[in-house]
Parts: C-alpha cells; structure tokens; sequence
C-alpha cells in the first residue's frame, strides 16, 4: 500500500488533502484555493500530455492555446477590460477631466448630477473621478505583487523541485508554516506598525505570504516535468542542470504558474481592497477602492452610491483577472481538447 | 494507522512552532507590547522599565518566546489590553465565532454541494451556466463588500435581519453573516463538486453502474456522489481553520465579538498576549483539522491506507 | 432469434460535427451462440454494444434509426423503466478495463451483492452470500474472505473475474463482451476467455465478444461479424471466413496475423487509416484502402450481398465479393 511521502508529488490523497488544506488557509476567505486547485490539476493535465514529446510538444502546446484563445470570447472579453482597466490606470486623465482629491463638502452625499454621473462621497468628492484614478492602485498592487510572487515562488519552488532532497524538504516544511497562517491576520499585524502610505510595504507584505502558493505550483510542476522520459533521456546523454533547466524543464511548468499568477493577480487586488477596508492597507489621501468603499460604509444607508460604484469597479476588474486566468486554463488544458 | 498519525503528529510541530514563532516575530516588530500598560498615557521611563523587566521583554526574543510557549503549555495565554486574562477572551470569543464557522460550514455542505450536484449533472444547461456565472460574480467581489451589501440590503433596507449581531450571538442573529463569511468557500464547493461530479460520471464505474440496470438514483447516490464527494469533503474539512482565522472581515462588518474581533481589537492596540494567543491556538485549530481530513480521506477512499 | 439489430444507426455530436458511428448495423444472435463482432477501433463496434444495452451516453450520442430486437421486443422503443429492468438482469456486459470498470470505493461484495439486491430485492446479508457463491464460481481462491476486498487489492485477472461474476450474476441469456481480455497480460488472456466460453456454456447464454484480435475468435467464436465505418462489411460463419474471406477488409485483417508459416516475410498491414467519422467517404467507405477498388466503389454504397455457396448466412457489402473469393481460393495470397 502507497505510504504518503510529504516531499513527493501526488503520491497518494492523502498528500493531496493536506495541500488543499494548507492552501484553503492562505485564501482570503478563500480565494486563492481556486487558483491553486484548479492550477495543480492543469499541471497534472499537462504532465500527462507532454510525456511523450520533446520541447516543440510545448510549443505547439503554446501555439494551439493561443488558437484556442482568439476564439474564445471569455477571453477576449476579460483582455479587453483589463486592457481598458491599464490604460486608465496609467492615464486615467483620458476619461476623467477632474481632480480626485478635489472635494467640496457642502456637495456631500449628493447624487448624480450632469456632469458627475456617479454623484458625490462623503467628503463630498467626485466618486466617478475616484472610481477612475482608484484603478492605478489596484492594478499597480496587483501586477507588482503577482510578478514577485511569481518570481520569489517559481524559482524556489523550482530549485527544490528540481534538486529535491534536503533543500527541498526544508522548503516544503517552510511552506507549511506560512500556510498555516490566515492571511488577512497576516495583513493585520504586518502592516498595522507600517506609516508609510505607499503601495510597497502593501506589495511586499503579499509577496512575503504569497510565494509559497507559486511555489508549491512550481515545484510540483517541475517535478512532474523531470520525470518526463525525454527529460530522462536527456540526462541520460549528459545534459547539464542549468541546460535542462532551461531548456527542457521552464517551457513546460511555465504553464501552471502563469495560470495560477494570473488568478492570484484578481486576489490580490481584492486582498488590497480588504486591507484598505480594514485600515491597514492604503490610507488617504491615497486614493483606492478599497478606501473608498470603508468610507462609504458608515453612511450606506444615505449614500449607497459611494459604495456601488467603487465596489462595482472592483469586483469587475477582479472577475477580468479571474476570467482571464480561467480561459487560459482552458486554453492549455488538454484534457478539454 | 497509529504509526502514521504519530508521525503526521512530529511533523505538525516543526509547522506550530514555525508559524507561531513567525507570528510572535510579526508581533515583536508591530510595537511595543507594554504600550498599552498604563493606560491611556504613556508609561513612565521607571514603570516601563519594570514592566519589561517583568514580562521578560529585556531578554533576547527567542527566550521570550520559550518563555511564552512554556507558558501556554501550563494554560497561561497572559493578560489582554484591559487586565483581562487572555484565556477568558478566548472563552467568551471562540464559542461565537465556532458557532459562525458552523452556520457557515452547513451552508457550504447544503448550498454548495446541491448546488455542484445539479450543475454537474446538468453541464451546458441554463441551470448550469447561470449557476457557473453566479459562482465566478461570488468569488470576485471581495468579502467585505459582499458583507455590505448584504447589510444594506437585509438589515437597512428591508429590515429582515438587525444589521449588527447582539453579544450572546444566538445561532439565528448568525445565519446571514453565516452566509457571507462561507460566501467565497460556498462558491467554490460548488465548482469543485460540479467538476468532480461531471468528471465522475464519465467514468467507466459509473457505466457499469448504468449496465448492471440500477435505477438512476441510486447510480448517484451510491456510486457516482461517493466518489464525487471525497475531494469536496476534504475540502471542506480543511476550511475549517481558513475560516475560523478569515472572521475578522465578517465579524467587523456585522460587530460579532468573535476571535476576529479580539483579534482585531489587540491588533489596534497593540497588545501582544492576545494577538500571539489566539493565533497560536488558531493554527493549533488549522493543523489539527488537515490532519483530521488526512484520515478521513483513508477512510472515504480505500485505495488510500496508511503504513 | 435471441437478439437481432436492424438497420442501427448511431450519431455523435463532436466539435468537428456529427460524427456517424453506425451506419445501419445488422446482426443476430441466437441463445448459445457467441458472435464475434470485429473491427479497428473506431468501427464501431462498441457504440452498437452500448447501444444494444442502452447505456449509450446522450447527448452527444444520439441513435437515428433502427431496431434492437431482443426475444423479440425492440428495446429502443421500451420506457427507460423497462429496459432498465433488463439490464443486468436479461443481458450484462464486460468491459475491458476491470480496475476502472469497478466502483474503487465499494468491496466486490457490494458491487456483486448490489445486483441481487436491486433485481431480486433480497436482503444484504443473503446478497453477501450469494456474491460469495459468485466468486467461487469463477474460481477466484479464498471468496469468503475476499468478498470484503477492494478491487485495488485484486490481480488483473482477478478482477476481470469479478467482471465476468458481475455479468452473470442473474444468468442474463445474453452476454456481452467488449475486449474482455485486451487489458490483462498475455499469459491470463486465455485462462478467462476460457472460463467466459466455459460459463457460457453451462448456462447456454448468447456471447456478442468484441474483439479487433482474430487470434481469440477462432476457438470460441460460432459466427463473425466484421464492421467498418460503422458498417457491417461481412458476417459469416467462423470457418466460412477463414477458409476464404468474402470482402477485402476481411481479407486484410486475416493477412495481418503473424502466421507460423511465413516465417521471414514482412507482416502484411492494410495500407492507410479508418477513415473519420464526420467525413466518411462517398460509396464504399472502405475504397481509399483497397487493394482492388474500382471506379464504382467510388460512387455506390454496396448492399449486403448474400454470398453464395453458403447455407444463406454468409453476407458481404463489396461489389467484388465474388472475386475476392476466388482469389483466395486460387491460392493467391496478398502480401
């Protein structure tokens, strides 16, 4: 009977089960689970479909998904939005002519009004000019600490993946630890000695609790990838590390990791927006969904609309990003095809 | 069995000792824990430095943390903010934020696995797409704003439930904020169950099950649920932790004073004895739930048996 | 007639369009004979077995025509009910693969016990027993303890056992065996083909055995069936068919056994691949292959030609059946 090995990939269930579960603790009340579930089972897919085939194999993978792509209108939908949602966020003077930090108190709570069509906050602020300058934040945070997650956690999830043994033990148990803490109370504490009001401590603090997700996607990719015949016979012949690192491992578990980013991308914007709501993340004068939305809330009742708009904004660019990495999914999965 | 649960048992304690060594760093950073001593004002130079003294703080913080876990260990947790010792807190904060994480594990198993069944069985039809659309909405508005809204709308607007939970937190006041603390989960039960029942049905088991001239229900039931339903129930299993340390959002929103709410409320006030406490039992709570989901899984599926 | 398909035609609904699987089967079976339906994998063969029992996956499945007479009642037109209550109980099917076949999560026990309890409502303890008897029957060793065994914990062939107690755990008169052995290891292959031909013929059942290895067919088979393209291309008695095939697809099959006799020279293989379901070719599917394919194979779709001299059951769908006959009665051997 197969006995669980911790340190070896997809060995039995019962390692399974403790993966999902380390994971389930690192979601922000969830979230990420999805990205990091449905990320494994692309690179167990893709484990079995490229067993065969030397590295045009993933080439051709890379060229059939983005066939795949162009068809599909989830995907074209979403990198549409996020498009728009980019472009605004480094000009957004194209849509919005006013000054987001511009208020006028005697106009609080107010509704929509020619030429403010999303009505006035609290403070008595454009919200449509808010809504507008508040994609930067969101975006910045999201892409900076995705591409350093993904950085940080594919290249030590794929070093001990590649390597294994004690390294790789070391790092699966290190993996654990920061799983077994929830990360929004990882936010808390972190971020609450933190004065500075900018995006970086927000991004390095999601870096810090978030490699480990990355890496746990690499190095088990990595793994499956390295007991490909070809890779074998590779080594066989004398390949060196660093080549087949290169060459013939990265094409093939780039995949799962660029799936799981691209998810992980929509959480963590909605995790900067749980923060700011919390008080930690962003502070005014910063402006930010997330800070808009905790404003909003005491005074719900009067003025829902300074909760809707920036609300809305945000749950549409997390679903883009969602959407987006779930079409991706589709598209290298080749079970489907 | 018993071999691998002791051994699942050592492996848990490089992981407690990890995470609640980390917590105790994260906190030691956050700022000085005899901030909050004396007062509203500021301690004098004198009392703080008897107070360190006392709580051991002028030693190096790998003693204080021995010194902590050995404390624990012996039913210590120390004292909150407000003299209060931590293990009361914790008395009057865990049962209302366990009865939360039950109000919202039920509808997770209720909502979310009727929910996966249905759309699994039904794959490409309106039920299922519209279900699949409602899970991806769910999933991408945050917690918090899902909270809000909810508030606004059931308690503000409609008057159907008080838009805050009153201390004793009764199970009824918790159904709504329930609902929005296994929200997300919710969502995504019911998308693991859909893929795992439409990936089940498909297999030859099932077929046979079909061939051998069962009725259909019981095809489900007996065969294609059993199967279908490991992988969620492991899910679920391990949520347990994830929710129970995710209140804070849920708790703030509808004012539970749950372990979210203290924890929250130590954090603001930088008090250290609270925070690391009830972090430290926390991730007792998450460890013990996966290892308690890793034999389940040997006992729903019998290919899996531990040496 | 225990069971006779006419005119069975079967569509699949895939990306690439419709895929047509069966293209107007027909074939019977009587009580205690056992047909060999051959054919590549694609033939359809298997979609005409599934569609038979009725456990057909729809949609994307969707059967267009014809009838499955079974004792002389047409299944397609029986309430799901009905032919559930046949199922299993009338006629039961082996697939191919045991360990997947099986529920992982049940003891055989269950699965086999499941039957008596479901057809004959008995009580569990009684169905435990009964699955016991069961296993003994196909002479798997230790039943009684092992009726609380996973099918995880059983051998390939084994399990395939188990198969085969499933299938006739209510003595079904009629058997259906989709590559029952193709999955088990050379050395185990005859052992449970011999025992599935033993047991079907104590209890006098009929055997549909789908096969693409001819090796097996010649010792259990009474009459061959061999389908292309969905098609019946030729169904004759086993040693009509091997005395001198009627049709050239036939023909090509025989000569691709490795043969004692011709040590040394190169296997034969039929030149090119079945064809693809959503664009089967115009007049006979089979003419882009043929050896001996003329101009009005291109264009007309062969009948089921009755060949003679037989006793009236030798059937072949080429224009040239005639020839390709007598080629090999020449001696004339292509390859």
């Amino acid at each position: 009977m197969p006995e669980p090995q911790p340190d070896e990939p997809h060995v039995s269930g019962g390692q399974r089960a403790t993966e999902n579960g380390a994971i389930a603790a690192t979601g922000l009340d969830g979230t990420m689970d999805l990205a990091t579930t449905e990320g494994e089972t692309l690179e167990k897919g893709l484990g079995n479909a490229d067993a065969g085939g030397p590295a045009d194999k993933a080439h051709s993978l890379w060229s059939d998904a983005w066939r795949d792509l162009r068809r599909n209108p989830v995907f074209i939908i979403s990198a549409l939005v996020i498009l728009f949602l980019v472009v605004i966020s480094l000009w957004p003077s194209l849509i919005a002519s006013g000054n987001p930090l511009k208020c006028d108190l005697s106009k609080a709570q107010e509704g929509s009004q020619p030429g403010h069509p999303f009505g006035f906050d609290g403070q008595g602020c454009d919200v449509y000019t808010r809504t507008v300058y508040g994609a930067r934040i969101s975006i910045s945070v999201g892409v900076c600490a995705t591409l350093g997650v993904a950085l940080l956690g594919s290249v030590l999830g794929g070093l001990a993946g590649f390597f294994g043994g004690m390294s790789d033990s070391f790092l699966s148990r290190i993996t654990d630890v920061f799983f077994a803490i929830p990360v929004v109370l990882g936010g808390l504490v972190l971020l609450s000695v933190v004065t500075s009001n900018s995006v970086w401590p927000v991004i390095g603090f999601m870096v810090l609790l978030g490699w480990p997700q990355i890496s746990r996607i690499a190095r088990g990719s990595v793994i499956t990838a390295k007991q490909n015949d070809y890779v074998q016979a590779a080594r066989a012949l004398g390949a060196s590390n660093s080549r087949m690192l290169l060459r013939h491992i990265t094409p093939n578990a780039v995949a799962p990791v660029i799936v799981v980013a691209t998810i992980a991308l929509g959480t963590y914007i909605a995790l900067e927006a749980t923060l700011s709501y919390l008080g930690v993340g962003l502070k005014p004068p910063s402006v930010s969904w997330g800070i808009d939305i905790s404003a909003a809330s005491p005074y719900i009742r009067n003025a829902p609309h300074a909760l809707l708009w920036p609300s809305g904004a945000l749950a549409i660019t997390v679903l883009a990003f969602i959407m987006l990495g779930d079409a991706v999914r589709d598209a290298l999965d080749p079970k489907l095809r | 069995m018993g071999r691998y649960v002791i051994r699942r048992l050592l492996q848990m304690i490089p992981v407690f000792v990890g995470a609640t060594l980390l917590i105790f760093l994260m906190v030691n950073v956050m700022g000085d824990p005899i901030a909050g001593l004396c007062g509203d004002r500021e301690c004098a130079p004198a009392t703080a430095a008897q107070l360190r003294r006392e709580f051991g703080l002028d030693k190096p913080v790998w003693q204080q943390y021995l010194t902590y876990m050995g404390n624990v260990f012996t039913g210590d947790f120390g004292t909150a903010f407000n003299g209060q010792e931590v293990t009361e807190l914790m008395a009057s904060a865990f049962p209302v934020t366990i009865r939360l994480t039950i109000v919202a594990i039920l509808f997770e198993i209720v909502i979310g696995i009727t929910l996966g069944v249905v759309t699994g069985l039904r794959r490409g039809r309106p039920v299922d797409t519209g279900v699949l659309l409602t899970t991806l909405v769910v999933i991408s508005v945050p917690t918090f704003v899902t909270g809000l809204l909810l508030q606004l709308l059931l308690g503000v607007e409609w008057g159907w439930i008080s838009p805050s939970v009153s201390s004793d937190a009764p199970f009824d006041e918790l159904i709504v904020p329930g609902l929005v603390l296994a929200s997300v989960s919710l969502a995504y039960v019911t998308r693991l169950t859909r893929t795992s029942i439409a990936e089940n049905a498909r297999g030859d088991y099932v077929r046979t099950a079909v061939a051998k001239g069962l009725p259909r229900h019981r095809v489900i039931r007996k065969h294609l649920l059993r199967n279908s339903l490991i992988p969620v129930v492991t899910f679920i299993g391990t949520d347990i932790g994830a929710l129970m340390g995710g209140a804070i959002v849920t708790e703030r929103i509808f004012n539970i004073h749950g372990v979210g709410y203290q924890l929250y409320q130590g954090i603001l006030r930088q008090n250290t004895q609270t925070v690391v406490g009830f972090v430290t039992v926390l991730v007792l709570v998450f460890l013990i739930a996966n290892l308690l989901v890793d034999l389940l899984y040997a006992v729903l599926d019998p290919r899996i048996r531990y040496a | 007639m225990l069971l006779e398909v006419r005119d069975l035609r079967v569509e699949f609904r895939t990306r690439d369009g419709i895929a047509k699987a069966v293209n107007g089967v027909e074939y019977a079976v009587d009580a205690g004979q056992t047909l060999a339906v051959l054919g590549e994998s694609g033939s359809g063969k298997s979609v005409t077995a599934q569609a038979i029992m009725g456990i057909l996956d729809m949609p994307p499945g969707r059967i267009t025509g014809g009838e499955i007479l079974f004792k002389g009642r047409d299944l397609l037109k029986l309430k799901e009910d009905e032919r559930r209550k046949v199922r299993g109980a009338e006629m039961a099917m082996i697939f191919q693969d045991a360990l997947s076949a099986l529920n992982p999560v049940l003891t055989v026990g269950d699965q086999l016990g499941e039957m008596f309890v479901v057809h004959r409502g008995m009580s569990k303890k009684d169905a435990r027993a009964k699955a016991v008897e069961l296993m003994d029957r196909v002479r798997i060793p230790a039943a009684k303890e092992r009726v609380r065994d996973y099918p995880h914990q059983f051998s390939g062939g084994m399990r395939q056992r188990i198969m085969i107690a499933m299938a006739l755990a209510l003595e079904p008169s009629l058997i259906i065996a989709d590559e029952p052995t193709t999955a088990l290891d050379v050395t185990v292959q005859a052992q449970v083909m011999d025992l599935l031909a033993e047991l079907r013929r104590e209890l006098d059942m009929g055997l549909i055995l789908i096969t693409h290895d001819l090796g097996v067919v010649a010792d259990v088979a009474d009459r061959i069936a061999v389908m292309y393209a969905g098609r019946i291309v030729e169904s004759a008695p086993v040693h009509d068919i091997y005395k001198a095939p009627a049709h050239p697809y036939t023909r090509g099959l025989l000569d691709s056994i490795p043969r004692l006799d011709q040590k040394g020279q190169e296997l034969y293989a039929i030149k090119g691949l079945p064809p693809n379901l959503t664009k089967i070719p115009p007049g006979c599917a089979f003419h882009p292959r043929c050896p001996m394919a003329r101009d009005v194979c291109r264009t007309d779709v062969p009948p089921l030609y009755e060949v003679t001299p037989s006793d009236g059951t030798r059937v072949s769908a080429c224009h040239f059946w005639r020839e390709c006959l007598d080629d090999r009665v020449d001696g004339h051997v292509n390859g």
